[in-house]
């Protein structure tokens, strides 16, 4: 259990902030591609495709 | 790297497995940390797992919800510190299962109100507040001065043993002798005294004969903050 | 089959969904809704009149506390959030829900049959201690197998769903059904007593002291955070788009705001401990979470509020619409407040008061409530059959009760908690504390007098909406008035 713990500390703590902002920009990098706004933006349309009829 | 993306957000299961990853690591990271590093709880003398009947009147405190009005941690901030005594130390809840630091005041902190009034302003006041203090909007507990139901007190130390309370195989054994001796012995010279130092003897109630949940509730609160003498405790060895 | 139902042109006045379990659902969130706004007003008023206690065991404060949050969170906002999620997942995937009815009802019955046993149980006496996980043992595992029944009967769902992309929703509901289990899974682990032959019902925790602490708020924030919040935060980015009939604002943002969302929420929980003898660094960890979870919470908000963009007019015409868009702005102004009082010199003086008291109901009153509101609104015609309401303009009466019921309520916690932090740490001239604790009591009185006349208001509102509800299903519509002929027209 102890080593376990102490990678955590040692490498993890004094680092957390940089991997946070690397996961964070990474998932806002991802998401706002020019490439995949086309695709994204058609998700958008999901909930107005179902088979519910009109009432 | 964007393909596997897309087989993130197509198969349940692998977005299942991120979430659990991303939510786990908080936790991890808090929570793990805390049962092993040495700093977590200070290093103080005095404190000593419940007596029974402390234990049996801590149950009724729990059952009652005392914890949603009455907190049990004294921040270290001066009015705190004169209002009520000492900060609060880890130290002193750590045979607390479950822990009963609270989270609002509606009424006043509990942490050390151990020794502050007598057993019988305690008595008065479970079975009516407004009889000792008019403006309070405690509800009074008037069914606690019903018999306590205490046979299968050995049952909770066990299970209290189970996750970490040092109780001993004699603590167990005399269980129910102790708790009765606490309520009808006055004499600080009885074993439960000895296995239980500072327990509060007596019968809260004045009537020994038969032992009330008001007893045991009373004896747990006169407990409350006295165990760690704090005269005898040097402030740089608690500091963190 | 359903495309071939479809195409016969039958069950024209029906969907290919199974909806009697989601209407059984929305049944229960409305009768909740009304019992558990009751006993919370009830519980405002014992704080008030403490004769309203009765002396009697079952009906003090302490006793009836766990019974209001319980049936508020768990009765009412978990029958909301079961049931939309299964109305959402099975539209968003255009599938039929995973184990059918039978399993639905299952789960229907197992999750409400929980609810009543622990609200017996806290009455009762039986109680953990532990704040928002007072049920027991074996009502704790009892749970956790309706639990997982739900989470197969809504993945199960998902995995066999027409549209390839798992709507963001979705994955709220997902987030929120997980780290659920995950939390009450890990937080509840306790010895019974009866394993050595003592009461059956009686367990004592795994943890103490400061380990305790750590992670009962580790689950009771993530509960406000998962439960309360992401579970939420589904119902709105499906129920905004489709009752403002136009997609959601910005579908990336909402990928940002969901991982940012729920890695940030799970570290917050210490800031219900700050100044206590948990280790600091926790503390500073959970200050430091708290404060940048405003950043998804906001992006969050302003995803769901330019939804209206182009249609907000609709705030005008439509009540159903001003409950979801008031939602979201309470959202805003809750987690604006929440990252604030988690700064440690902030939470010195809020915590332990009203304050808090305060924040958490702008959230659950203001966000969650309205946001579930809004959802039952737009649900019930749809599952019932009906074209709309049976009223829309009491509609629009239970929103104007029950906003101004959580002014009311948020603004007397407000003054009463900053009032209250103040008096406790005044001195007088001459070097003494100024206040008494029992003259703080006292100052109280007029604030939670008020704050339970808000709750009043608030209560009215959800029988205007169970009354307004009834007659939908019963098929009633109001004879047209002015204000139904201004929406038809705006339509």
């Amino acid at each position: 259990m102890n080593p376990v713990i102490d990678f955590v500390e040692h490498v993890l703590r004094p680092l957390w902030g940089l991997w946070v902002m690397i996961l964070f920009l990474g998932i806002v990098f991802w998401a706002y591609r020019p490439k995949n706004k086309g695709r994204f933006d058609s998700y958008g349309d999901i909930p107005f495709r179902d088979d519910d009829k009109e009432r | 790297m964007f393909k596997q993306h897309k087989y993130v957000e197509t198969n349940v299961f692998v977005l299942a497995v991120g979430i659990l990853l991303t939510v786990i690591i908080g936790g991890l990271v808090e929570i793990v940390p805390l049962f092993s590093m040495e700093a977590t709880i200070e290093k103080v003398e005095g404190v000593r797992p419940y007596s029974p009947l402390e234990l049996e009147g801590r149950n009724i405190y729990i059952r009652e919800g005392c914890y949603l009005c009455h907190s049990q941690m004294i921040r270290p901030f001066k009015d705190e510190v004169e209002r009520y005594g000492h900060y609060s130390l880890a130290a002193e809840s750590k045979y607390d299962h479950p822990f009963q630091w609270g989270s609002k005041r509606t009424g006043p902190d509990l942490a050390r109100i151990g020794g502050k009034y007598t057993n019988d302003w305690h008595v008065r006041h479970l079975i009516n507040p407004r009889d000792v203090v008019p403006e309070s909007v405690m509800p009074g507990y008037p069914h606690l001065k019903r018999p306590l139901k205490y046979d299968d007190i050995a049952a909770d130390m066990m299970a209290l043993r189970v996750t970490g309370v040092p109780y001993t195989d004699e603590d167990i054994k005399n269980a129910k002798a102790d708790l009765e001796e606490q309520v009808r012995s006055d004499s600080s010279d009885a074993a439960i005294a000895k296995r239980y130092p500072k327990a509060r003897m007596g019968a809260a109630d004045g009537n020994p004969k038969t032992i009330t949940e008001l007893d045991a509730l009373v004896a747990y609160l006169q407990v409350l903050g006295t165990m760690v003498d704090f005269t005898a405790v040097d402030p740089a060895s608690i500091r963190r | 089959m359903i495309a071939a139902t479809a195409a016969l042109g039958q069950r024209a006045e029906t969907s290919p969904y199974l909806d009697d379990v989601v209407k059984k659902f929305v049944l229960a969130a409305v009768f909740w809704g009304v019992v558990g706004f009751f006993v919370g007003d009830y519980i405002a008023w014992e704080l008030a009149f403490p004769h309203l206690n009765l002396d009697l065991e079952w009906t003090t404060f302490g006793r009836l506390r766990p019974v209001h949050t319980s049936a508020v969170i768990f009765a009412f906002g978990g029958n909301v959030l079961i049931g939309t999620s299964f109305y959402v997942v099975q539209r968003t995937c255009r599938a039929t829900l995973f184990g059918g009815a039978g399993l639905g009802n299952i789960i229907f019955w197992g999750y409400n049959s929980f609810i009543v046993m622990a609200a017996a149980s806290y009455v009762l006496g039986m109680s953990q201690g532990r704040e928002y996980a007072e049920p027991e043992w074996w009502l704790d595992i009892y749970l956790t197998v309706v639990w997982v029944a739900y989470l197969i009967a809504f993945a199960g769902t998902i995995m066999k769903r027409k549209e390839a992309h798992i709507y963001v929703a979705n994955w709220f509901y997902l987030a929120f059904i997980l780290t659920i289990a995950m939390l009450h899974i890990g937080n509840n682990l306790a010895i019974p007593a009866v394993f050595f032959g003592g009461t059956w019902w009686k367990s004592y925790s795994l943890y103490s002291g400061a380990q305790d602490a750590m992670t009962q708020w580790w689950y009771g924030h993530n509960a406000v955070g998962f439960f309360l919040t992401a579970g939420f935060l589904a119902i709105m980015y499906y129920f905004v788009p489709k009752r403002a009939e136009r997609p959601v604002y910005s579908y990336r943002l909402s990928i940002v705001h969901f991982w940012a969302l729920i890695f940030l929420y799970i570290w917050a929980g210490p800031h219900h401990l700050h100044y206590t003898a948990l280790p600091d660094w926790t503390q500073t960890l959970g200050m430091t979470f708290s404060v940048m979870l405003w950043m998804p919470s906001w992006g969050g908000m302003i995803n769901g509020l330019m939804t209206l963009s182009g249609a907000w007019d609709k705030l005008r015409t439509d009540p159903v619409m001003r409950f979801l868009v008031t939602s979201v702005a309470f959202y805003g102004m809750s987690t604006f407040e929440g990252p604030m009082m988690a700064i440690k010199a902030v939470n010195s003086l809020s915590h332990y008061t009203d304050w808090t008291i305060g924040h958490v109901h702008s959230g659950a009153l203001g966000w969650v409530a309205f946001v579930s509101f809004g959802a039952l609104y737009y649900l019930v015609p749809k599952l019932w059959g009906r074209k709309e309401v049976y009223s829309l303009r009491l509609v629009g009466v239970h929103f104007w009760v029950a906003t101004v019921g959580v002014l009311l309520y948020i603004t007397a916690m407000w003054i009463s908690g900053i009032m209250q932090g103040l008096m406790w740490r005044a001195y007088d001239n001459l070097g003494f504390l100024q206040y008494s604790f029992i003259e703080t009591v006292e100052a109280m009185h007029p604030y939670y007098v008020l704050r339970a006349t808000g709750g009043v208001l608030f209560l009215t509102g959800g029988l205007v909406m169970a009354y307004n509800v009834w007659r939908t299903i019963r098929g009633d519509v109001e004879a047209a008035g002015a204000v139904r002929q201004s929406v038809a027209t705006a339509r």
